[in-house]
């Protein structure tokens, strides 16, 4: 093992690292806005939108990222969208997190019962109230270990972000490869990613175990 | 109190669950301070008729009128209505990610914007009432279901209501527990707050009200004081239903004798 | 429109390639789903049993194949392997190795699971209606385990047929691999190629990933746990 290859590439993979964490930021973030709002569209059975995010979620859930995100960067332009590879990545990542977001959360909304709606209205919440301070509280919390399996997998689905151009881990790393050093271009890549995903997963495993204390289930 | 100013009318009520009337017409009217119990036999309605003066079920015909305001009109605004008309459900529904107190500040902050130092002088008064002032940080699964329930009534309190609806508040409970519910509203009652109260406790029912309304089959059938109620049932219906609640002596014939000492 | 998208796959052999590229991922899906169920029962057994340093191994397995990408994996065994251990494996065979890896560690937890929710009073009751040990495990047990564990795997499957496009970073031609050389080939004259390819591929994927997750739904919801 060649520690000063390590040494000195290193500052290279914490620049992808830096990359990978921001695209992964965003793209989880607005996954879970879009999740979200799709679970309460499908919470309340809105007539024709409730549809259409049916489908969405669907297609969403039953095609892989990569093929999204070809369609997105090679496809769309073509048909006059064009955007840049960091937008089409989180774009991409929106896309298919947001589906499987969607599902967490409904998970969570049609765990609480129709009763506790009831109570929330009988003290005078109206419907966004109701939202805000009863049903959505309460699903979080049954949603967490759909949403934190859900955010874990889409760190790991970053990884594919090299096809539109980003240079993030991944695209460092095949670059490394062509000059040899495998072994030492492979351990940085994966201490790289344990360094990013490993913290993440820990903090949603302490979450999970707190709120299970603080718990409901009356 | 008989005499007070009429707050609540309700004209030919009717209710349908798909095909079936679960509510035929319902005529009733209450008056400032009284305490109105409902009884009657499972599937009479009477929970029906408590959620439909709580807007949680649409009505399918009659008027429903509160304090001069018709609740049977479709653009009534439920959640005006709801601050003045307060519930407590059979099984507490206290809002599980909430302490007890939070429970109880949720309605005056959010929906009636009052301060927090006022709300919170509120639910003091009212948590010290119940006896559970001590126990507001806590949440409701760290509760018994007698305290759950008291938290309940409280959350309902706090908003200031004009009429209260309790929907079989003690089913739920251990027997134990069950008193400790009663006794509180018993306390509210006596302080002249206009209630309408669906139990199962006879001797409290007995207790606790000015009118008894008896409930069968969608309708009212009696309509009395609570000693001419329980003492001289007008109808034979109430009669049998009163019957269930008596148990006859058992006697058991000497045979099935045998069969016991043989199985100790 | 239409005519811009039929010449694509109307070109030389472009239609028969893809279905080539797709028979590559379904290669590789089938043999990975089977050698992970395969793998995976064992593993499973071994993390409900009572073996501690077993199953603290097996947890670390299993937590590091959770926490690290497909494709990093891939990309360790094609190009540390035969470097460090000088084993020549071949693209497909890396392949298979790393999805069974994964798919095993995720099976496993999948047994472990179903294995450990069954109520011990499963088996006390079982025998005490007179059945063996054999008869308990036939009749008794392994039925509720196996409903358990279907939507589970089924949905596990489908992950994996999801995530075999990684391939195409180990150069394996699979249906993205063969529709990325197309829209090279095509797209000189046909602007919108890439449009039908990825198009077409992305309704591939659905087409297969579609069916099976209704079929998991539906056995979830006959066999709620």
């Amino acid at each position: 093992m060649d520690l000063d290859f390590i040494l000195a590439k290193g500052p290279i993979f914490l620049a992808a690292a830096q990359l990978t964490v921001t695209v992964a930021f965003f793209g989880i973030l607005l996954s879970a806005v879009v999740g979200l709002l799709c679970a309460v569209v499908k919470f309340y059975r809105w007539p024709v939108a409730h549809r259409l995010v049916s489908a969405y979620i669907e297609l969403a859930r039953n095609t892989p990222l990569m093929v999204q995100l070809f369609f997105l960067y090679f496809g769309l332009p073509r048909l006059g969208f064009i955007w840049e590879g960091q937008t089409c990545a989180i774009l991409g990542l929106t896309f298919l997190g947001g589906g499987y977001m969607a599902e967490a959360f409904r998970g969570g909304l049609s765990a609480v019962g129709k009763d506790q709606v009831e109570a929330g209205l009988s003290i005078g919440l109206n419907r966004f109230q109701l939202l805000r301070y009863v049903i959505v509280p309460q699903a979080l919390a049954v949603s967490l270990p759909a949403i934190s399996a859900t955010t874990i997998f889409l760190m790991k689905e970053t990884s594919v972000f090299s096809i539109v151009a980003l240079p993030d881990l991944m695209y460092v790393a095949k670059d490394l490869l062509k000059e040899g050093h495998s072994s030492e271009t492979n351990t940085l890549l994966v201490a790289s990613y344990l360094a990013v995903i490993l913290p993440i997963s820990l903090i949603f495993a302490w979450l999970e175990r707190r709120l299970r204390f603080a718990g409901f289930g009356s | 109190m008989l005499s007070g100013q009429v707050v609540l009318k309700i004209k030919d009520l009717v209710k349908n669950y798909d095909q079936r009337a679960v509510l035929k017409g319902l005529t009733l009217t209450v008056s400032q301070g009284e305490v109105l119990v409902v009884i009657g036999p499972s599937g009479c309605g009477k929970s029906t008729l408590l959620r439909c003066l709580n807007g949680l079920e649409p009505v399918n015909g009659g008027q429903i009128i509160f304090e001069g305001q018709y609740l049977t009109d479709p653009q009534t605004n439920w959640s005006r209505i709801r601050q003045r008309v307060g519930m407590v459900f059979q099984n507490y529904e206290l809002f599980p990610h909430l302490t007890a107190l939070e429970n109880i500040l949720l309605g005056p902050i959010k929906v009636q914007n009052k301060s927090r130092e006022e709300a919170l002088a509120k639910a003091e008064y009212w948590l010290n009432r119940v006896d559970l002032w001590d126990r507001r940080h806590s949440f409701p699964r760290q509760l018994s279901g007698g305290q759950k329930q008291r938290v309940a009534i409280v959350r309902a309190l706090a908003m200031d209501p004009e009429i209260m609806l309790f929907d079989e508040v003690t089913a739920s409970l251990d027997p134990e527990m069950v008193r400790e519910v009663l006794d509180v509203i018993t306390n509210l009652a006596q302080e002249g707050l206009t209630m309408l109260i669906v139990t199962h406790e006879m001797a409290f029912a007995r207790a606790v009200a000015d009118r008894i309304i008896f409930l069968d089959d969608g309708g009212i059938v009696e309509d009395s004081t609570p000693d001419v109620f329980f003492q001289n049932p007008a109808t034979e219906r109430a009669r049998r239903f009163l019957n269930i609640f008596h148990y006859d002596d058992i006697h058991k014939p000497n045979g099935s004798l045998n069969l016991a000492k043989n199985n100790l | 429109m239409l005519d811009s998208a039929l010449s694509v796959f109307k070109m030389g052999r472009n239609l028969a390639r893809l279905m080539e590229g797709l028979g590559v991922t379904l290669e590789i899906s089938c043999l990975a789903v089977a050698l992970s169920i395969v793998l995976g029962i064992p593993i499973g057994l071994l993390m409900a049993g009572q073996r501690p340093i077993v199953k603290r191994i097996l947890r670390l397995y299993l937590e590091f194949i959770r926490v690290m990408p497909i494709l990093v994996l891939l990309f360790l065994f094609y190009y540390s392997l035969s470097k460090i251990w000088n084993i020549n494996l071949s693209a497909m065979a890396v392949s298979i190795l790393v999805f069974t890896l994964w798919g095993a560690a995720e099976m496993g937890d999948l047994v472990r699971a179903a294995v450990t929710s069954l109520p011990r009073h499963q088996w006390d009751s079982g025998r005490a209606l007179g059945l063996t040990e054999t008869q308990v495990s036939f009749y008794v047990i392994i039925p509720q385990a196996v409903r358990r564990l279907l939507p589970g795997v089924i949905n596990l499957a489908t992950r994996m047929i999801k995530t075999t496009p990684f391939v195409f970073f180990i150069n394996l031609p699979d249906l993205v691999k063969v529709g990325q050389q197309i829209v090279e080939v095509a797209g000189f004259r046909n602007p919108l190629a890439s449009v039908w390819v990825y198009g077409f591929i992305f309704i591939i994927y659905f087409a297969i990933c579609y069916p099976i997750s209704l079929l998991s739904r539906y056995l979830e919801r006959r066999w709620p746990s």
